[in-house]
């Protein structure tokens, strides 16, 4: 009791120091804790979307490059996919389903993307999950200029069944290169936590045929969404397309090309830790800095409390008991600055690739790092504590002249 | 058997010319249980080294001393610092107050490390010395006789065997000093503690029926330096 008085009376005492030191350890705390946990979730929940999919048959090129145009809707297409090969592969055995896409278009910078409705109807929006539309909405219909809209599009645009729009060419959008063709909205997509709450669905055969694109790739598709019979499946037909073809790429496993990705960002990751932990070090060291600064100031209050009894090891206590306080306060607003961060990061996320990372989800590194950081603010407290441990108490109770 | 033996004590102190001058050399010096005895001497004759030495917040050079059966050299500094917890009292001159705690903070603190923090107890001493009503407030907030007096009350709360009490008078005005003064010593007689009190006024020291100079104690040569 003694000791959390003498402890709390300091820190009052030091109440701007005390502020600022806690707010730098917040600041380290909360910059770790979230570094870590958007990597994690990141790649869990990346790697998730692709779990109603095993493969995707694209153009050749670079495999990640056709994940992420068919599956996540970033990047450009890598190119065309002739129908005829689309069909070769659905009548493969092999292939349990196989759904194709094109792009090329957008509306105010959301995709646009033509596919049939049995994508709707026989795929999963996510693993176990199917596609589901909002009440008073119905799929489109397959030769008709309607469409069916991703939840966060219907939400960002403020589109509802009946509503119309004319799409823009391109992925991006550039208002001068309006259509003329104009769709229906016919059905809102209830929200699935996947990229394709960000894409506007129309028929495969409207944007082919869309104002404006060249007829002769009019039949052509961007990709072909594949579900397999068995992982077998896979090796066979990444045997055919891969590496004894050579016009298309197979992409699969889905799992490992996306590993790719963060492969590639793993420097950056790197870099966010590093700037993290320098943080947390200055962080300690101007928990180190402010207690031992003070010490100075509180030899005389020291001095008095050994008069009174207070051992060495009582003094040596408080000190390393206030630079605990610090942290754990610290620590508190660490997880508020995390909270913060994550529900940031979490809404740039889902506006920009449709992933929904969970900012409350649990991770063991929500409480290892603030312990961590504790710990270290412990540590800093050792030299200042070690100081007032040796503070000679006659010399000190007389007051400065 | 008295309660505070002295034998011998030496304590020195190397000077800034590299000389060891020694400040205390008491060849004997005996108080008893309840006893109250003034201590003179002129500034720098190293009174208040002498009671920081029985306080055990010194330690000497050589010789014993014993504080209710306890010999101070022979404890570590952890159980001095026990025995001056729970045994003895102490009042400065500038009061040493902490400033970031309360009047009553500061008597807890004077009873935290010995028996233990007693809040009815903190709050009768202070009603005693007339500061029931400042129990919250903090030592700046207070007259300079009114914060003597918290310091004596802090003294006093551990129900020590021997209060040492280094010119606690020297701060204060006349009226002040003599209305303190009389507060010790009375505070010291209700609660049986001992009295070691250390001044150069001879109007406090003339209060005590039993009174030491330092000076003829000493035997040792003092050059002036103050510790």
């Amino acid at each position: 009791m003694t000791l959390w008085l003498l402890v709390r009376r300091s820190l009052r005492q030091h109440l701007l120091s005390t502020v600022v030191t806690a707010l730098s350890l917040a600041l380290a705390g909360g910059l770790l804790m979230s570094v870590w946990v958007v990597k994690r979730q990141a790649r869990a929940t990346f790697t998730g979307q692709t779990g109603a999919w095993d493969a995707v048959l694209g153009a050749r090129g670079a495999k990640l490059q056709l994940v992420l145009n068919a599956l996540f809707h970033l990047e450009a297409s890598p190119g065309n996919v002739a129908f005829s090969d689309f069909q070769t592969l659905s009548s493969n055995r092999a292939v349990a389903l196989a759904i194709p896409i094109a792009v090329g278009d957008n509306y105010l910078g959301y995709r646009i993307v033509g596919t049939q409705t049995n994508l709707f109807t026989e795929a999963e929006a996510s693993p176990g999950r199917r596609f589901r539309l909002a009440s008073g909405g119905r799929w489109f219909e397959d030769g008709y200029r309607e469409a069916v809209v991703g939840s966060f599009v219907a939400q960002r645009l403020g589109l509802k069944p009946g509503d119309t729009f004319k799409p823009y060419h391109g992925l991006n959008f550039n208002p001068k290169e309006q259509h003329d063709d104009e769709y229906v909205v016919t059905g809102i997509l209830e929200p699935s936590n996947t990229p394709t709450d960000r894409v506007l669905w129309i028929p495969l055969a409207g944007l082919q045929n869309m104002s404006g694109h060249a007829a002769a790739t009019a039949s052509d598709v961007s990709a072909v969404l594949v579900k397999l019979r068995s992982p077998v499946a896979g090796q066979q037909l990444d045997l055919l397309y891969n590496k004894q073809g050579d016009r298309l790429t197979f992409a699969w496993p889905l799992g490992t090309v996306l590993a790719q990705l963060f492969d590639k960002m793993g420097w950056f990751d790197q870099v966010l830790e590093l700037v993290a932990y320098l943080v947390a070090l200055v962080a300690a060291g101007s928990v180190l800095a402010s207690l031992y600064n003070s010490l100075s100031a509180r030899r005389r209050d020291l001095a008095i409390l050994r008069a009174l009894g207070a051992r060495r090891m009582t003094v040596f206590a408080s000190i390393i008991l206030e630079a605990v306080s610090v942290a754990a306060l610290g620590m508190v607003l660490a997880w508020v600055l995390y909270g913060v961060i994550l529900q940031t990061v979490a809404a740039v996320i889902r506006a920009q690739t449709g992933v929904v990372l969970d900012p409350w989800a649990w991770d063991p590194v929500l409480v290892i790092a603030p312990a961590g950081m504790v710990l270290l603010g412990a540590l800093a407290g050792v030299l200042p504590a070690l100081k007032a441990y040796s503070n000679p108490v006659a010399e000190n109770l007389v007051p400065e002249s | 058997m008295a309660l505070l033996e002295i034998e011998n004590l030496r304590k020195a102190f190397r000077t800034p010319d590299g000389r060891i001058a020694p400040v205390v050399e008491v060849p004997r010096f005996c108080l008893d249980a309840g006893d109250q005895v003034a201590l003179s001497g002129p500034s720098g004759t190293g009174k208040t080294t002498f009671l920081n030495l029985i306080a055990g917040i010194l330690a000497a050079d050589s010789g014993r001393i014993t504080l209710d059966g306890h010999e101070l050299n022979a404890m570590s500094e952890a159980d001095r610092d026990r025995l001056r917890a729970g045994s003895i009292g102490y009042i400065f001159q500038t009061f040493n107050l902490l400033q970031g705690f309360t009047c009553l903070e500061n008597v807890l603190l004077g009873m935290s490390f010995g028996p233990g923090a007693d809040r009815d107890r903190a709050r009768s001493l202070l009603e005693r010395v007339g500061l029931g009503d400042r129990l919250d407030y903090h030592p700046r907030q207070l007259s300079t006789g009114q914060q003597q007096r918290v310091a004596v009350a802090r003294a006093l709360a551990n129900r020590p065997k021997l209060v040492l009490a280094d010119e606690p008078t020297g701060n204060l005005d006349p009226a002040n000093a003599a209305q303190a003064l009389a507060l010790i010593r009375e505070l010291c007689t209700e609660e049986g503690s001992a009295l070691l009190l250390v001044s150069h006024d001879p109007t406090v020291l003339s209060a005590f029926p039993r009174r030491e100079s330092l000076s003829a104690l000493n035997q040792a040569s003092r050059k002036g330096i103050a510790p």
